[in-house]
């Protein structure tokens, strides 16, 4: 069981691999057609540029705390059977009950991560509870409620002037005020990793996010609790009779997916180098978790590689201008997506392939357990595929 | 300003502002019908929008358009449309044919139409030029009938917020609801969605008509793309400002059927235009005391469909094969 189920995870790497590949490709033609001159600079910067200086590496881990974040609030609605568009919503409160309290109450990082969670829920648990008790589709309501979150914040800041920048000293009143000035302590703790790296965007979030990460994996698939949550996403009528209370479900599910997409909202704005801007648009970030959900298959181990992925380009990406928009990134993103769509039906062909593989080698000689290089292999597929990028 | 001069305003606004809704929930009605969830409708939306802008351009820098503005904004619907069809193909393809997740193959696509926008913005108009203005003869005009200016109640209503696709909103929406009711192919369609093995087993070529449904919402979803553009007024910035989404709720808030879909859109948009005219409004609140008050009324719309959402529940009907592949094998 065991086999099959690595195996399984090294096939959905490879498939991964396949589209990020080809989306390069795809990348780099896109580039020879709009300016043949620049295309193989552009190329090498976007593979390249993350590593390239110990800045540019740090902003990569910094954007990729967020994006781990918002990924794994759609994953692990996904995994339960639920599609939550609006992780850009519960992002956006969760990152204003962060700045409440770091500024308004003055509360030190982690009472203000934790309120970032509990307004990241609470924006989950209306559509959940929507869902549950009314039958309403959670995509509209999510889609509701990200337009909702957004006009609710800015009118609430606007209506708090202590929260706004020109209170602190600064001119401007489009946006939040910055931290150093308002509350240090708010500030989430650097512990010496700006200066090994050499850059203020370094904190310790890309670790809070791979802890949260992991404690996600241990609950989907070590606990009872993740496996009735799974088992409604697989089947709600068969769960419902297996006796498990599957309206309950659905709510903690939206509560814990809003709650993990908050505390994303709040690491991006307690960094220290991010004000939250008033404007009327949805914030990118929360969306962008859905195309990191998809590449990391809604697994949460295989979200702390997508996002890290996803960030590493769009560093590369930013580094393209003037010479290109640097939405070809974008374009790029959405092939792979796209075409990790295809992959699950190439996935099916090569696990097949695969899974009768290890079954006649099984059937050949049980004493001598064949199958251990194939589990050995994920471990070693997953970072050639980081360091694909270094060179 | 007198009184009636603001209903019309607030009429044609609402109007202005329902017919991308009605288009785009239209075409999503007809993708969901033939079993194909099409959450890519807001990248449908933004190709529409992108080709017809710079049909427009075009049309306006060979001076056609000036001499024939009507004639060279239907070219221009009819380039939102085809373009609109084309992209939803990589849609169908990838969720008939292949079988992929429809949701997954939709989020790629939404991803894709923005970024693909700005680039060819970019490389169409030069770095940094990320809009598109629309030539100012797109406008119906009294000169366009040969009347005089005057302050009435429909002129004020028509000639300040009526475009050619308000007509060709009324149109299809006609057609769309006889093709999806009174037609044998209408009837097709519509049994894919609801039980496709059924409707395999008695000869309609399932795959066929996932595609038709697909195809017809792009053309839709591409016109609503022109449709959202001309009314937002400033435009193209490679953006519908999640129209395509809202569309989507309007959809389902609509029940999958055409006349509650025409009701759901007029009754958002309604929701969205009170908001910027409160203050015109003598009966509305004006919350003096807040701050940035129109935030409430634009939070309005949405905590209003919230509610008719929650009352309407019940009768919600989803079609039921929508977002699962058609598989031969399990007929």
């Amino acid at each position: 069981m065991k086999n099959y189920f690595k195996s399984k995870g090294f096939i959905t790497v490879l498939a991964s691999v396949i589209s990020i590949v080809v989306g390069l490709l795809i990348g780099f033609i896109l580039l020879i057609v709009f300016n043949p001159a620049y295309a193989v600079g552009g190329l090498g910067s976007i593979i390249s540029k993350g590593f390239s200086s110990s800045d540019k590496f740090a902003k990569v881990l910094y954007q990729a705390a967020p994006l781990i974040m918002t990924g794994l609030s759609v994953g692990f609605a996904f995994k339960t059977g639920l599609f939550n568009i609006g992780a850009t919503g519960q992002y956006t409160v969760g990152a204003f009950m962060a700045l409440v309290f770091g500024i308004q109450f003055q509360m030190p990082w982690w009472v203000c991560l934790i309120a970032a969670m509990i307004g990241g829920a609470i924006w989950g648990f209306i559509p959940g509870i929507c869902k549950a008790l009314f039958n309403v589709n959670e995509v509209i309501t999510s889609i509701m409620f990200n337009w909702l979150g957004l006009f609710m914040v800015n009118l609430l800041l606007n209506n708090m002037p202590v929260m706004l920048a020109d209170h602190w000293g600064a001119s401007n009143k489009d946006r939040t005020a910055a931290l150093a000035s308002a509350n240090p302590s708010a500030i989430i703790p650097k512990l010496g990793l700006n200066e090994l790296l050499h850059s203020n965007y370094m904190n310790i979030s890309i670790f809070i996010a791979i802890i949260i990460a992991v404690v996600i994996y241990i609950i989907l698939e070590k606990r009872t609790f993740g496996y009735e949550l799974k088992a409604c996403g697989f089947n709600k009528d068969a769960s419902i009779y297996a006796g498990i209370n599957a309206k309950r479900n659905i709510v903690l599910s939206m509560v814990i997916s809003g709650a993990l997409a908050g505390i994303g909202g709040g690491i991006y704005y307690l960094s220290g180098t991010a004000q939250y801007t008033i404007v009327k648009s949805l914030l990118a970030m929360g969306f962008n978790g859905i195309p990191v959900a998809l590449l990391g298959a809604s697994s949460p181990i295989g979200i702390i590689f997508a996002a890290l992925f996803i960030s590493y380009i769009q560093v590369g990406g930013e580094a393209l201008q003037p010479e290109y928009a640097k939405e070809i990134i974008d374009i790029i993103i959405a092939v792979i997506i796209y075409l990790s769509a295809f992959s699950l039906l190439v996935k099916n062909i090569l696990g097949k392939f695969i899974k009768t593989d290890t079954s006649n080698v099984n059937a050949e000689d049980k004493a001598v357990t064949p199958p251990e290089p194939v589990p050995a292999k994920p471990a070693e597929v997953a970072p050639t595929e980081e360091k694909g990028g270094n060179e | 300003m007198s009184w009636t001069s603001i209903l019309a305003d607030i009429i044609g606004a609402t109007i202005l502002f329902a017919v991308p809704l009605l288009l785009v929930a239209l075409g999503g009605m007809f993708s969901e019908r033939s079993g194909v969830i099409n959450i890519a409708l807001e990248g449908i939306m933004i190709v529409g929008a992108l080709c017809s802008c710079l049909t427009l351009v075009g049309l306006d820098k060979s001076g056609f358009g000036a001499s024939h503005p009507q004639l060279g904004m239907f070219i221009a619907i009819l380039v939102a449309a085809a373009s609109g069809a084309v992209f939803s193909l990589l849609l169908a393809f990838a969720s008939i044919n292949l079988r992929a997740d429809q949701t997954i193959g939709g989020t790629a696509l939404n991803m894709l139409a923005p970024a693909f926008a700005i680039v060819l913005t970019w490389a169409v108009q030069g770095q940094g030029q990320t809009t598109i203005l629309i030539p100012t003869w797109t406008r119906i005009t009294q000169e366009n009938f040969g009347i005089e200016k005057a302050d009435t109640f429909f002129q004020n209503l028509i000639f300040k917020s009526f475009y050619l696709t308000t007509i060709v909103a009324v149109i299809l929406f006609i057609c769309a609801y006889v093709l999806m009711y009174k037609t044998r192919f209408g009837l097709r369609l519509r049994s894919c969605g609801e039980h496709p093995q059924a409707a395999d087993s008695v000869g309609i070529n399932v795959f066929k008509m996932r595609y038709a449904g697909v195809i017809i919402s792009g053309c839709l979803g591409g016109i609503g793309g022109l449709a959202f553009t001309v009314a937002a007024g400033s435009g193209f910035q490679s953006s519908v400002a999640g129209y395509g989404f809202l569309a989507l709720a309007v959809m389902i808030f609509g029940n999958w059927k055409p006349f509650t879909i025409l009701g759901a859109s007029l009754f958002f948009a309604l929701f969205k235009i009170i908001g910027s005219y409160s203050d015109s409004i003598p009966f509305l609140p004006s919350f003096e005391s807040v701050n940035s008050s129109e935030y409430i009324y634009l939070m309005l719309p949405y905590v209003v469909t919230m509610i008719v959402l929650i009352l309407t529940s019940k009768k919600s009907r989803a079609p039921k094969a929508e977002g699962i592949p058609y598989d031969k094998g399990t007929r």
